[in-house]
C-alpha cells in the first residue's frame, strides 16, 4: 500500500520529512549495536564485576504450597565467606507490577506458593559458598495441599486458598462484559457453533538468564539489571527498600532477550539491592536456568469456550467468548492478561455483538504473566480454528469466510477499540499468492493452513494511572556531536537502532552518527519500557518530536547566517546553532490519545494503532507416527512503515520461530507439584534443524499516528502461526487438534478416534462451570460510515 | 592417580555429558582426570576397522571408510546430540554414557525437592517406586550399534556381506537424546538374511537386544512382510517408562516403526564392504 497518500505527520514544523524522500528510514541498515553484540563486547549484567563484589544465591521452596513455621539461618551464617543472610523479615513489604496486585515479597517468610518461591538469600565471597550456605539454612514447613489445575482452583481448597484475596476459592479475577445484545442474535442466526480449546502454558526461554548487580555508595543504590522496564523496577525498589526514588538508580544492562519475561520487577533485583545496602559491597545475582523457569511470568495456560452465530454466507452476527486462565501463584500482570484474552478478537473481525467472560485462577505454579502477544495468542488460536470449523460447517472456503468478516480501516469495534490503518486484506493477498494456497492439491499427509492476527502498537494506558507522557526523549547537540537520551530499553528487538534512525533522518545523519544513552533512570527521561510492542511507536514519536525541534534550531541558525541548511555540514550547522542559541537541547514526548471506551475495564485493549499479520503454513504429517514436518511458512506483516526492514524481518522471523515452538512442542508441564523439566535440554523448543524456510512480506499501510507511519512488529506475527499449523494439519489428515502444543501422540489419538467413528479431534471435552459475576452491559459505539482516524 | 583418588575422581574425555552432570551435582568429585593422551585414530585394515576411543563423534561420523563399511555406526555417531558437542564428544565417551532419567538428570535442588532417587542419594526409583532397581534409560546412540556389530574393543569387523543401519527417534533435529532407536547389523546372501543383530536404544536401562526378531529373520528373505513381523517381535520386549520425552505409550508404539525403518534401510542398502 505504498501508493496510499501519505498523511501529514505530527508537528507543524517547516520542512516536513514524511514524504518518500527519506534518507535512512526504510533502509535495511545494520543495527547500531551489531558489532558490540556479535563480538561479545556488550556488557551484560553478568559481565559486570565491580571490585569486592559479593555473590548471591537464593534459597527457594521445595514445596508447591506450604506454611513456613521457622527459618534457622545460624549454620549458614557460620560458614567462612558468608557475609550476609537475609530472610523475608528483612524485606516484608509487598510489591507487584500492577497496583491492584501487590502480592509478592522478595523473600517469603510466612507461606510459599510454588516450588521455587524465594525464602532466603545469602551474600558470600563466591557463588559456591553462597550455595552451600543456602543448603545449610533449615526451614520447617507445614505442607499444604497444592492446587495444580484450573478445575482444582475453581473448587473448594482442601487446606487453604493460595492468596487471601480475589474471588471464591482460588479465583483471582473475573471479567464479564457484553457489548450489544448477544443472546437474541444467536436465536436469529442461521448457524451457531460452540467449541472448546486449550492453549498450554509455555515460557519465554531467553538466551540470557536474569541477572542483577547492585552497589550502595553515598546512600544511593545503583542497580544494573537485565530488565525490560527500568522504570517499573525503580518504583518497586523504592517501595520495598523504603527509599525515595532519587536515592535509587536503575540501569538496563545490555540485554540478552526478554520476550515479556523480564517485564516484572523481580525478587533477585530487590535482594541484591538490600544486600548491597547491608554489606556496603557490590552484590550480584545471576539466576540459574532452572531459576529462570521459576521466575517465569510466561504464557498462561488458557481453557476457552467460544460460541458464534453466523449468517448462511458466513457473516458473524454475535460471539460469546469465555476464558479460564491458570495464573500460577501470584498476580503479576494477570488482571491485564485476563482482559487481553477477550479484547482483541474484535480488531480483526467485525463482530456486531460480543460477550466476554474471563476468569483467572491461582495455582501452585510459577506465576504466569506477559509473553510475546500477552494474553492474545491463546484466544487467537481458538478464534481462528473456530472460524475454520464454521467455514467447514457452511461449506465456505475458510479464507473467504474470514475475509468477509475482516475489520475495515478507520472504524471502532463493538468494544470501542479504535482501528486506524489496517492491512489485513493486503497481508492475506500476499501470502495467498506467494504460497499458491488456492491452487494446492489435496494430498493425504500434506496440508496448508491459513490464519490472521493483530496486535497492539503499545498499550494505550500505563500500568499505573497518570496523565504524564509514556515516553520522553531529549536530544543534545554540541560541537558537531548529537546524543539522544531515552529511558527505552533495547531488549534485542532493535529499539536503539530505531531511535538512532529517526534522529538521524531528521538531522540528515546516519544512525551510527547518533550517540545513544538509554534505560538509565538517572540520566534518561522516562520511557515505560519494552513491553506491549510500544517502543517504536511511542519512543519513536517522542524522538521524532525532539529531533524536529532540534532540526528547526539548526535550520534557523544556518539560514540566519545566509546559508541553506542543505548546503552546510551537520557540524557546521551545529556550530552556528550553538553560537546562536547557547546549549542545544530539545525534548519530545509521546502521550497516547485517550480513546478508551466508557466502561470499567476499557483500559486494556486500546492502542494508538494495531499491526496486522497473515500467515500460511505448509506441512507434512505422518498418519502412523503423528510426526509433523513444517516445510515452509509464508507470513505478511502490516508494520505501517518499516523504519528498518532488516529489523522488521528479524522480528517477524523470530515470531514465526517462537510460534512454531509453541504450536509443536513447548509446554510448562508439572509433576507432583514440580516443574517437570526446568532445563533447556528437556523443555523442548525448536533447533535450527526444526526451523523451516520463512518467506516474509512487509506490508506498509503508513499509519496516520505512527512515526513515519510505523507500527509494531515484535509480537503480532507470532499469533497466526499456531492456528495456521492446526489448520494445515486438518488439511493434511482430517483431524482437529484443539490443544496446543500439537504433539505426535495427540495426532495419533485423534486419528484413532476418527477411525472409530468418534469426533475426529483431540482437545478438551468441556469448559468448566464458572460462577462469573453478572455481565456489565456496554452500549456499542455509534456507527459512523464517514468516520476517519481523526474523527473516531 | 585414579587409584589414589578413588571415587573422588572421574575420567573425562569430551566432557559433554560429564560436565553438565557435575554442575547438577549428580557426581560430586574433586578431580577430573583428562583422557587427552588416548590415541584418536581410525585404523582401516583389509577386513576390520579399529576406532580409538578418543576419536571424536564428528570424526567417526565423517570418516569415509567407516561410512562405506559400517554405515549404521557412522550414522549413529552422526546423530548424537548437536554438531558442537560431536566435535568434543568421543566414541569412547558415548559408549559409556550414563543412563538417563528425567527424575535424575536434574539439579541438586530439583532432586532434593522431588526426593532423591536410588541412582543418587536416595533409595527408591521414582519412576517405578515398587521396583527394586533403577529404571534410568540407556541413551547411547553408538552402544546399540556397537553391540549389533558385535564389536570387540571398538574393532569393527567387516565382511563383504555386512550391512548396518541406525535409526534414531527424537523430538528435534538436533541435541536430543534418543527416545527410541534401532541399531541393525545384518549379513545377507543375496536377499536372504544369514545373520542379524537388532539392538534397541532408549527403551530399557541397557541396550536391548531383540533376540526373537533376530532368530525370526535368520534364513528369511528380507521383504516387506518379514520386516513387518520382525519389527513386531522386536518391539515386544521394549518397556519405555514415563521418564523421558513424550509419553511412554507413544514411544512404545514407535519402537516398531524405528525397527522397520532400520530393516528397510538394510534391505535397500548395498553391502557395506567395498560397497
Amino acid at each position: 500500500m505504498r501508493d496510499r497518500p501519505h498523511p501529514p505527520l505530527r508537528g507543524d514544523l517547516p520542512g516536513e520529512r514524511g514524504g518518500e524522500n527519506l534518507k535512512v528510514v526504510g533502509r535495511p541498515l545494520p543495527r547500531v549495536d551489531a558489532a558490540a553484540k556479535v563480538t561479545g563486547r556488550a556488557m551484560y549484567a553478568d559481565d559486570l564485576l565491580p571490585a569486592r563484589t559479593l555473590h548471591c544465591r537464593i534459597l527457594r521452596s521445595p514445596h508447591p504450597h506450604a506454611r513456613i513455621l521457622s527459618i534457622d539461618t545460624s549454620a549458614a551464617r557460620r560458614i567462612p565467606g558468608v557475609v550476609a543472610v537475609i530472610t523475608g523479615s528483612d524485606l516484608p513489604i509487598k510489591f507487584g507490577i500492577l497496583p491492584v496486585t501487590q502480592d509478592e515479597r522478595a523473600l517469603e517468610h510466612e507461606k510459599v506458593r510454588y516450588v521455587g518461591d524465594p525464602i532466603a538469600a545469602v551474600a558470600a565471597t563466591d557463588e559456591e559458598i553462597a550455595a552451600a550456605a543456602c543448603d545449610a539454612i533449615a526451614v520447617e514447613y507445614e505442607v499444604l495441599e497444592p492446587v495444580m489445575s484450573i478445575n482444582a482452583a475453581l473448587g473448594v481448597p482442601k487446606d487453604e486458598r493460595i492468596q487471601d484475596y480475589g474471588g471464591p476459592n482460588n479465583v483471582h479475577k473475573f471479567v464479564a462484559l457484553e457489548f450489544g445484545e448477544v443472546e437474541g442474535v444467536f436465536e436469529r442466526a442461521d448457524h451457531v457453533r460452540e467449541d472448546v480449546f486449550f492453549f498450554q502454558g509455555n515460557t519465554h526461554l531467553p538466551m540470557e538468564q536474569h541477572s542483577a548487580v547492585a552497589t550502595y555508595i553515598d546512600g544511593k543504590v545503583t542497580l544494573w539489571s537485565s530488565t525490560q522496564v527500568v522504570h517499573y523496577v525503580h518504583r518497586a525498589l523504592a517501595k520495598v527498600l523504603e527509599l525515595p526514588m532519587h536515592r535509587i538508580r536503575v540501569i538496563g544492562a545490555a540485554h540478552g532477550g526478554g520476550f515479556g519475561g523480564k517485564t516484572d520487577p523481580f525478587a533477585h533485583e530487590i535482594i541484591v539491592a538490600k544486600l548491597a545496602m547491608m554489606t556496603g559491597r557490590p552484590v550480584k545475582c545471576t539466576l540459574t536456568r532452572e531459576e529462570v523457569f521459576y521466575a517465569h511470568r510466561g504464557r498462561h495456560p488458557v481453557l476457552m469456550w467460544v460460541r458464534t452465530g453466523v449468517t448462511r454466507d458466513g457473516q458473524i452476527t454475535a460471539m460469546h467468548f469465555r476464558t479460564a486462565l491458570d495464573g500460577g501463584a501470584y498476580g503479576s500482570y494477570g488482571v491485564a492478561s485476563t482482559f487481553y484474552t477477550g479484547a482483541l478478537q474484535t480488531v480483526t473481525y467485525d463482530i456486531p455483538a460480543y460477550r466476554f467472560e474471563g476468569c483467572r485462577v491461582f495455582t501452585n505454579k510459577p506465576p504466569c504473566g506477559p509473553k510475546r502477544g500477552h494474553g492474545t495468542p491463546q484466544p487467537r488460536f481458538a478464534l481462528e480454528l473456530h472460524l475454520e470449523k464454521i467455514a467447514h460447517d457452511l461449506g465456505i472456503d475458510p479464507v473467504e469466510l474470514k475475509r468477509r468478516n475482516f475489520v475495515k480501516p478507520d472504524t471502532r469495534t463493538v468494544n470501542w477499540l479504535r482501528v486506524t490503518s489496517c492491512g489485513l486484506e493486503e497481508c492475506t493477498e500476499k501470502v495467498m499468492v506467494a504460497s499458491r494456497f488456492r491452487e494446492r492439491k489435496k494430498q493425504a499427509g500434506h496440508g496448508m493452513g491459513f490464519a490472521i492476527s493483530s496486535y497492539l502498537s503499545g498499550a494505550g494506558t500505563a500500568i499505573y494511572w497518570n496523565d504524564m507522557p509514556h515516553s520522553e526523549v531529549q536530544i543534545k547537540v554540541d560541537r558537531g556531536g548529537v546524543t539522544a537520551y531515552c529511558g527505552a530499553m533495547d531488549i534485542g528487538q532493535g529499539s536503539d537502532s530505531v531511535l538512532a534512525t529517526i534522529v538521524a533522518e531528521e538531522l540528515g545523519l546516519q544512525p551510527a552518527d547518533v550517540r545513544l544513552v538509554t534505560a538509565d533512570t538517572d540520566t534518561t527521561p522516562i520511557d515505560l519500557g519494552s513491553y506491549s510492542s510500544r517502543v517504536t511507536f511511542m519512543a519513536g514519536n517522542a524522538a521524532l518530536e525532539a529531533a524536529r525541534k532540534m532540526r528547526a534550531l539548526l535550520v534557523e541558525a544556518v539560514e540566519a547566517g545566509g546559508h541553506r541548511f542543505e548546503d552546510v555540514t551537520f557540524e557546521e550547522a551545529s556550530i552556528l546553532a550553538e553560537a546562536r542559541f547557547g546549549t542545544l537541547a530539545t525534548a519530545g514526548s509521546y502521550t497516547p490519545p485517550k480513546i478508551a471506551g466508557p466502561y470499567k475495564g476499557s483500559g486494556v485493549g486500546p492502542s494508538p494503532a494495531y499491526s496486522y499479520s497473515a500467515c500460511v503454513v505448509d506441512l507434512d504429517a505422518d498418519a502412523r507416527t503423528g510426526l509433523i514436518t513444517v516445510n515452509k511458512v509464508w507470513i505478511a506483516h502490516d508494520v505501517g512503515r518499516a523504519i528498518n526492514p532488516l529489523l522488521v524481518e528479524g522480528q517477524v522471523e523470530g515470531s514465526v520461530y517462537m510460534g512454531l515452538g509453541e504450536a509443536l512442542m513447548e509446554e510448562q508441564a508439572f509433576r507432583k507439584g514440580l516443574h517437570k523439566w526446568p532445563s533447556m535440554l528437556e523443555y523442548k523448543s525448536p533447533t535450527f534443524l526444526d526451523m523451516p524456510e520463512v518467506e516474509t512480506f512487509i506490508v506498509e499501510t503508513i499509519d496516520p499516528e505512527g512515526p513515519y507511519g510505523a507500527k509494531e512488529a515484535g509480537q503480532g506475527p507470532l499469533l497466526p502461526v499456531p492456528p495456521a499449523v492446526c489448520a494445515a494439519l486438518h488439511d493434511a489428515l482430517g483431524v482437529w487438534i484443539d490443544e496446543i502444543p500439537v504433539t505426535p501422540e495427540k495426532v495419533v489419538e485423534a486419528l484413532r478416534r476418527k477411525e472409530k467413528g468418534e469426533p475426529a479431534r483431540y482437545g478438551p471435552s468441556a469448559f468448566p462451570s464458572i460462577p462469573y459475576p453478572p455481565t456489565i452491559k456496554v452500549e456499542p459505539p455509534p456507527k459512523d460510515p464517514s468516520a476517519t482516524a481523526a474523527s473516531i | 592417580m585414579a587409584a589414589e583418588l578413588g571415587s573422588r575422581a572421574m575420567f573425562v574425555a569430551g566432557g559433554t555429558d560429564l560436565f553438565p552432570k557435575l554442575k547438577r551435582r549428580q557426581f560430586e568429585i574433586d578431580t577430573v582426570i583428562g583422557l587427552d593422551f588416548l590415541p584418536r585414530e581410525i585404523h582401516n585394515g583389509s577386513n576390520e576397522c579399529t576406532v580409538d576411543a578418543g576419536v571424536t563423534l564428528a570424526d567417526a561420523s565423517r570418516d569415509a571408510h567407516v561410512n562405506a563399511r559400517f554405515k549404521g555406526y557412522a550414522d549413529a555417531a552422526g546423530l548424537v546430540s548437536s554438531p558442537p558437542l560431536r566435535n568434543a564428544g568421543t566414541i569412547g565417551g558415548n559408549l559409556c554414557v550414563d543412563t538417563r532419567c528425567n527424575y535424575y538428570d536434574m539439579t541438586y535442588e530439583w532432586r532434593k525437592a522431588a526426593g532423591f532417587c536410588m541412582k543418587k542419594d536416595g533409595d527408591i526409583c521414582l519412576v517405578a517406586p515398587s521396583s527394586p532397581r533403577c529404571w534410568a534409560v540407556s541413551s547411547s546412540d553408538t552402544a546399540p550399534m556397537a553391540i549389533a556389530l558385535d564389536v570387540m574393543s571398538l574393532r569393527l569387523r567387516a565382511t563383504p556381506e555386512m550391512r548396518s543401519a541406525y535409526v534414531k527417534l527424537r523430538r528435534r533435529g538436533s541435541i536430543d537424546f534418543p527416545i527410541a532407536g534401532a541399531a541393525v547389523a545384518a549379513q545377507l546372501d543375496g536377499d536372504i538374511v544369514t545373520s542379524c543383530r537388532i539392538v534397541l536404544s532408549a527403551v530399557a536401562s541397557y541396550p536391548l537386544q531383540a533376540t526373537a526378531a533376530e532368530a525370526f529373520l535368520k534364513g528369511k528373505r528380507l521383504d516387506g512382510e518379514a520386516i513387518d513381523q520382525a519389527a513386531e517381535l522386536a518391539a515386544r520386549p521394549a518397556k519405555p517408562l514415563d521418564n523421558a520425552d513424550l509419553t511412554h505409550f507413544w514411544r512404545k508404539r514407535m519402537v516398531r516403526v524405528v525397527v522397520e525403518q532400520a530393516l528397510h534401510r538394510i534391505s535397500d542398502q548395498g553391502a557395506g564392504f567395498d560397497g
